[in-house]
């Protein structure tokens, strides 16, 4: 892969649930401008690693860095504000709140941005994110737990956007949604990489990630597999099927 | 006449409640912290009041000085004694008694054990006339205006600005805010500052009708608890519905059943739980 503009960083990360001890000296880059997708099956680790780059659980040994920047220490807020947003798994949209207060919550002036919205340093705004979205336009003073699984995950992709990041962690979001969405959500995450944005996708839709990665990573049990681009992965028929079961 | 009067004394009671109430009420829901102290932060707020009243003879400066004092002393409550207890209710609960017991002996050997009364502003004295040749004590309805404008900013600053929908985003999801670049536990210990300020100011708008004695503090939590409970857990709207609902009851109570004056507001509290165990306003647990 392009080792020359790492955006992201993981290296030799160990990092326990609970008591469980899930990643195990896991290591991985996201190269600026790019999607890196990671591949696993349920319960490798995946929202783990997502956890512990957002700072939410942070590895115990190990080191992460973002734009050159050691994260150690970081409390997830501070991680934020360097430039990488997150699409968490199951969404978790603010369902009280109105689509159009959803997308300003990373606006405010809290976050160390702009404030409301329009007018902020970076591409994505809420009219940007609206053009983009036109749905969650039409639905912009309903509440956000009223929206359809598809809107939702609009939702949460637009209002990691509007924070304008370097980096957006996604943690399946494919999960739930109809065949017809899955190729929706794979064109806008092109769409979002065009803009600029790398993105860190961890999925377990082998059709959609293969689709989109520039570069692939497959997990299994805490520790990175096998890692390759999307064209040799297709060759590489045993680790398909002994990683991934396909 | 009488049943006019008698609405007035439960607005005033109930503007009264929701001072205190409604940050009781976003403590629970913001914080699931279950303090118990905020009875005694209403004594305590009152006491402070009363003694700069005394020793300067402005009110304004008695409210601010109850409420921001509160504010202070609750800050150390929460750093050094509260986040020890994480999410057990069991033991904030204990412990916020203990802290209870503490403030009210101390209090007792400054103030005494006497019932004091904390004069009220001059232009707020004497009665005024309403509409209808009604003559009311002036002071009891400047409280309810009050009241309404605390509630009127407090509902525009939770429902309609940004950061009100940061904090309600909070509620809901507070991880969530947080990796979305918001240093949410300061928002909530400035959210949680505000509470006891108004508990505070409220122990000094209260004192200077209800008038202030130690148990005092015992006896304004039930009501406000019976308010948090009627409205709803964590529910702005819940509070402002449930003190009004109690200040009524309270006042029709004492005017029309005197001998069962003491317990009538537990009755429609009992009602409501059998039907709607969550309040008025509050979500299904």
């Amino acid at each position: 892969m392009a080792k020359s503009d790492s955006l992201l960083t993981v290296n030799d990360i160990h990092t326990y649930y609970g008591d469980s001890y899930v990643l195990q000296g896991l290591s991985l880059e996201v190269a600026s401008g790019q999607i890196a997708t990671l591949l696993g099956r349920n319960g490798m680790g995946k929202t783990t690693l997502i956890r512990s780059v957002a700072g939410l659980t942070p590895p115990r040994r190990g080191t992460i860095s973002f734009k050159g920047k050691s994260l150690a220490g970081y409390a997830p807020y501070r991680i934020s504000q360097l430039g990488l947003a997150l699409v968490p798994q199951g969404r978790r949209i603010f369902s009280a709140l109105t689509v159009r207060e959803n997308l300003l919550v990373p606006t405010s002036k809290l976050a160390g941005r702009k404030g409301q919205g329009n007018g902020q340093r970076g591409r994505w705004n809420l009219t940007t994110v609206m053009e983009e979205f036109p749905q969650l336009a039409e639905r912009a003073a309903q509440s956000g737990g009223s929206l359809s699984g598809g809107e939702q995950q609009m939702l949460a992709i637009g209002r990691a956007l509007m924070a304008n990041p370097d980096l957006i962690l996604m943690d399946e979001p494919s999960e739930g949604l109809a065949p017809v969405l899955v190729t929706q959500f794979g064109e806008i995450m092109q769409s979002i990489r065009e803009q600029g944005h790398s993105i860190l996708l961890v999925e377990q839709n082998f059709g959609l990630a293969m689709d989109v990665a520039d570069y692939v990573y497959v997990i299994t049990s805490g520790r990175i597999a096998y890692h390759a681009t999307p064209k040799e992965l297709e060759e590489e028929t045993e680790v398909l099927d002994q990683h991934l079961g396909i | 006449m009488n049943w006019i009067l008698q609405a007035l004394n439960g607005f005033s009671l109930g503007a009264l409640l929701f001072l205190l109430a409604s940050g009781f009420t976003l403590t629970f829901g913001l914080l699931r912290v279950v303090s118990m102290a905020h009875g005694m932060y209403y004594l305590l707020g009152g006491y402070i009041g009363l003694s700069v009243v005394w020793f300067t003879g402005n009110f304004w400066l008695a409210l601010l000085a109850g409420g921001s004092s509160i504010a202070i002393l609750n800050y150390f409550v929460n750093r050094y004694l509260i986040r020890r207890t994480g999410e057990n209710h069991l033991a904030q609960v204990l412990l916020t008694v203990g802290v209870v017991l503490i403030l009210a002996d101390i209090a007792l050997t400054i103030w005494g054990g006497d019932s004091l009364s904390l004069p009220p502003p001059a232009f707020a004295r004497g009665p005024i006339e309403l509409p209808g040749n009604i003559f009311y004590p002036k002071y009891r309805f400047l409280l309810i205006v009050f009241g309404a404008i605390i509630g009127a900013v407090l509902w525009i600053f939770y429902r309609k600005t940004q950061i009100g929908a940061i904090v309600r985003a909070g509620v809901e999801d507070r991880e969530m805010v947080n990796a979305m670049g918001i240093n949410i536990d300061r928002l909530f210990t400035l959210v949680f500052a505000l509470a006891a300020f108004l508990a505070g100011m409220s122990g000094v708008a209260g004192g200077a009708f209800l008038s202030l004695y130690p148990g005092a503090e015992w006896e304004i939590l039930v009501l406000a608890l019976v308010v948090v409970i009627v409205g709803g857990l964590g529910s702005l709207e819940g509070a402002m519905v449930g003190s009004v609902i109690v200040g009524l009851v309270d006042a029709y109570a004492r005017w029309l059943l005197p001998e069962f004056s003491h317990f009538a507001v537990f009755a429609p509290m009992a009602v409501l739980l059998l039907f709607r165990p969550q309040g008025l306003f509050g979500k299904e647990a």
